[in-house]
């Protein structure tokens, strides 16, 4: 067994680990650090995949912003965890089998006979000055332009849909009314009085 | 050395992982979020491992959008989550029948 081969199995066994726990611990939090431990894993196999930049990126962008946003949201909900295990026990049998029947089917399709070494050949590694967020960069910003910023404005539709919909006015809380603000006259604010000056005493 | 397949049954075992997931955990709606991340997680596995051994970066774009898509998600989905603890004072799934459905 040589080393990549040993460093696969043991993130493939630390990741399916940390996937198994996240579904199945109780505390919510527990979950969250679970499903990072996932990703981090994930970055790894995606390292041994020669996809740097992605897994970079699952790290910054996805343990970063996403999973931290989560911890938030779970550690901001004070949350009652007893009623939401309810049917855990009874709903595991069929959850499993249907889990299995689906691993299953999908190993019979990609097992090694199908997409094994001698069907689907290794490529060769690529020397130190392969640069993949070049390669990626080079396609990105050609060939799938558009689909790009077409993902820009969805996030952009993102940000605005979540700000809108946690946003509420408080009828207690002060606003600014910047159309008041702005159509105000000289005649509002200011006040000329006509006056005789004052004598010296 | 590791051949495609090795990668396509982590994917598909991760996969079938998140399934049980959402079955378990069909009441507790930040749970069913997160089993969906792991769904996505296992898809992008797929996509990146057959970019790697049929040498094509298509594979890798297709993973850097979906990862736009699911963070767009996973903030609009916490912004209802919020949303709906503040009306409701709960996550349960079965506190929702407003609509009888």
């Amino acid at each position: 067994m040589d080393f990549e081969r040993f460093i696969f199995y043991f993130l493939a066994a630390v990741l399916v680990f940390a996937a198994g726990r996240v579904i199945t611990v109780r505390n919510p939090v527990h979950a969250v650090l679970h499903l990072v431990l996932a990703f981090f894993t994930c970055a790894g196999l995606w390292l041994l995949l020669e996809a740097e930049f992605l897994a970079i990126t699952l790290v910054l962008v996805y343990v970063g912003a996403v999973m931290v946003l989560f911890l938030f949201v779970v550690m901001m909900l004070d949350i009652n965890v007893s009623p939401l295990r309810e049917g855990f026990i009874k709903y595991l049998p069929v959850g499993l089998s249907v889990a299995a029947l689906i691993v299953i089917e999908m190993f019979l399709v990609v097992r090694a006979r199908n997409f094994g070494a001698d069907a689907v050949a290794i490529p060769a590694r690529h020397g130190v000055d392969y640069s993949n967020t070049r390669e990626l960069g080079s396609v990105l910003y050609t060939d799938y332009v558009y689909p790009f910023e077409i993902a820009a404005v969805i996030l952009l539709v993102a940000m605005i849909a979540a700000i809108t919909l946690t946003m509420r006015r408080r009828p207690e809380t002060k606003y600014q009314n910047p159309v008041d603000q702005v159509a105000v006259k000289r005649a509002d604010r200011v006040r000329l009085v006509k006056m005789k000056a004052e004598e010296r005493q | 050395m590791i051949a495609l397949s090795d990668y396509l049954i982590l994917g598909a075992i991760l996969f079938g992982l998140s399934v049980a997931g959402i079955f378990l955990n069909r009441k507790n709606v930040i749970i069913l979020l997160m089993a969906i991340e792991l769904m996505l997680l296992a898809v992008n596995m797929n996509f990146i491992a057959f970019s790697y051994f049929l040498g094509d970066t298509a594979g890798q774009v297709f993973v850097f959008f979906i990862l736009t898509v699911a963070a767009a998600e996973a903030a609009i989905g916490l912004a209802i989550l919020v949303v709906m603890f503040r009306n409701r004072q709960s996550i349960n799934v079965d506190d929702l029948d407003t609509m009888k459905g």
